[in-house]
């Protein structure tokens, strides 16, 4: 379990009104106010679009070898320097980091997915599912999460690789892995806000006219608790493209062809000494990314909950 | 509060059972086999692999596996290695005092950075020195350590040479130039877990000071009198650290696992490498034991920072 849980656990109280329409636009006006936040938005959008488009305009491509130009420092023909195999890294850096974001999007989609379901039912019903679901979330967040994503992927990879192919394979692999052991802070905010929520005045109007308990819950009460929840899937993305790299970096997760960010710095572990720019522009990457995503999530926080400052 | 220890022992035991089911059968039922390497190695016959796996206790049923693993390792025998052929629990007792060392003094250097910066940011919020520390806390939590680590050995042994690229384990610590050598070799490792461990606290220090600063005990503190000091120090520190020391506690376990990576970075000898190495190699008993101790100690500071928190703050009753 990464800190970042346990940060975003601390002050987070629910929107207390129904009327969320006016609050959205007033948490929309509080974090465009935000400096730091509408920057870390716009460095963000810059490296998605740069992402998506650049390949389009880079036109290098990202796998051709070319043995005279190993471990070649930057220049005109290589922006960012080639690898020791001569590729050039500009281009692996384009085409990896739709990977690496891919991954922090889809494994926070889980991760939230898996989340808001259990947080929901939890809260909701009560009683002994919500003993059981609960005790469920604290033995996830006593597994040794590191060490776990490592084996499983490490096992399950040869047999991901079989079923979906060897991109696709880890790519599931490793997004189901994230998001599955890191959904428990997602769930944990949610049952808190449903339990908040279910004793309101405007939950017991909606049931007396009759609305069914699938009503109550994704229409009624989930768009009051969405506030928090927004606020962890946002800093869940930066986990899971550091949890990704690090698993690349260990050599485990994607491979040697499919160049992410943790991968191009796990090949240049060994070539810190002839080639550093190899290990420092993606490693920029991954720390330019999460940083606004953090700057990010950290003013949607602050404007959801202006408590909090 | 004893009562309340005891129970919390007893349930703590149930959540331990379930974790090493969780890690167990996810070896068990895993496609990789330790045999792997035998399979595609022609010298071996069928037969030499089948005795192999039964002296190995792999020909039972993964029930029976498990009952036999838990029993002995509640004997504290963790069973042998596969590769190695030595004792599990010797292996990990030989790379024990690198982790310890290294995350040890990687956690006092985190306390000490951060409860002054996070005290005094707090304090004079939006003040220059508040922005400047939030800012590199901000910026050191968003740094994964890998780069970090391979940002130090590209500063400071590439380029400056100051410091040895790679930790040497024969190192023993006889003399004053061996301790020298000795902390010249693990301050990288330090550093990068210690500074990484800072931001996080840090910016949780910040948090908890300033939500103590608003209320209404602080405001009664001030207008008796007292002195801004004597404010600080006995009512809001005493309040706010409360649950700073719980984090402290529930912190530890994610730096056992966080150390994996700055080991593997700078070669460290410790158990983190030891638990990558052994995966890599297919090495299930040693894999099995350092996750299962990775669990324990999750579930001991758990119950250390419940204990914690009774003590420190008196507003917290354990039921019977």
């Amino acid at each position: 379990m990464g800190i970042r849980e346990k940060l975003s656990l601390v002050p987070t109280s629910t929107q207390a009104e129904a009327t969320q329409g006016r609050s959205w636009s007033e948490a929309w006006r509080r974090f465009r106010r935000d400096r730091t936040a509408v920057l870390g938005a716009i460095i963000l959008l810059t490296i998605i679009l740069a992402v998506l488009l650049g390949p389009l305009v880079y036109t290098t491509p990202a796998n051709q070898i070319d043995f005279s130009q190993a471990v070649a420092p930057p220049s005109w023909e290589h922006p960012f320097g080639a690898n020791d195999l001569g590729q050039d890294q500009l281009a692996r850096i384009l085409s990896g980091g739709r990977i690496s974001l891919a991954v922090g999007v889809m494994a926070m989609a889980t991760a939230t997915t898996v989340g808001v379901v259990i947080g929901a039912m939890a809260g909701f019903y009560g009683g002994l599912l919500d003993g059981g679901l609960m005790r469920l979330t604290d033995l996830f967040l006593s597994l040794p999460q590191l060490p776990l994503a490592l084996l499983v992927i490490y096992l399950f990879g040869n047999q991901a690789r079989a079923i979906a192919g060897p991109e696709l394979g880890i790519f599931f692999l490793v997004v189901m892995v994230i998001g599955g052991l890191n959904w428990m802070s997602v769930a944990r905010l949610v049952r808190a806000g449903f339990l908040t929520m279910k004793e309101r005045n405007f939950v017991a109007a909606a049931k007396a006219l009759g609305a069914r308990p699938r009503r109550l819950i994704w229409f009624h009460i989930l768009p009051n608790v969405i506030g928090p929840v927004i606020v962890a899937a946002t800093l869940a993305v930066g986990y899971a493209i550091i949890t990704e790299s690090t698993l690349s970096f260990l050599g485990l997760g994607f491979p040697p062809d499919v160049p992410t960010w943790g991968r191009m710095l796990y090949d240049a572990q060994n070539y810190l000494e002839t080639a550093p720019h190899m290990a420092l522009f993606p490693g920029l990457m991954i720390f330019l990314t999460v940083l606004s995503i953090n700057y990010v999530g950290d003013g949607l926080r602050d404007a959801f909950d202006p408590k909090i400052r | 509060m004893f009562r309340y220890f005891i129970r919390r022992l007893l349930t703590s035991i149930p959540t331990l059972l379930a974790i090493s089911i969780v890690i167990f059968g996810v070896l068990a039922i895993a496609p990789g086999n330790p045999l792997g390497e035998f399979a595609s190695n022609p010298a071996i016959t069928a037969e030499v692999r089948e005795n192999l796996r039964r002296s190995l206790g792999l020909d039972q049923p993964i029930y029976i596996r498990y009952f036999k693993w838990a029993s002995a390792f509640i004997q504290g025998n963790m069973g042998y290695s596969f590769t190695s052929r030595s004792p599990v629990n010797q292996l990990i007792l030989q790379r024990l005092p690198a982790t310890l060392w290294v995350i040890g003094a990687a956690y006092l250097l985190s306390v000490a950075i951060a409860f002054p910066l996070g005290v005094i940011s707090a304090l004079k919020r939006h003040t220059i020195f508040d922005r400047i520390a939030t800012t590199f806390a901000f910026i050191g939590y968003s740094l994964p350590t890998f780069f970090t680590g391979l940002l130090f050995i590209i500063i400071f042994s590439v380029k400056l040479r100051w410091l040895p690229f790679i930790y040497n384990s024969t190192l023993e610590v006889t003399d004053w130039e061996s301790f020298i050598a000795q902390i010249k070799q693990s301050l990288m490792p330090i550093c990068v877990l210690g500074l990484f461990q800072a931001a996080v606290l840090m910016r949780f220090v910040r948090t908890s000071i300033l939500e103590e600063l608003n209320q209404g005990y602080v405001q009664t503190a001030h207008a008796k009198g007292l002195r801004s000091w004597r404010v600080i120090n006995i009512h809001i520190l005493r309040n706010a650290l409360i649950p700073v020391v719980t984090l402290v506690a529930l912190d530890i376990p994610t730096v056992f696992t966080g150390s994996l990576v700055t080991e593997h970075v700078f070669r460290v000898p410790g158990i983190g490498a030891l638990l990558l190495d052994s995966i890599y190699r297919s090495d299930t008993p040693v894999v099995m034991a350092i996750s299962f101790i990775y669990a324990i100690l999750v579930v001991i500071f758990n119950l250390i920072a419940d204990l914690l928190y009774g003590l420190l703050d008196p507003r917290v009753r354990y039921g019977n």
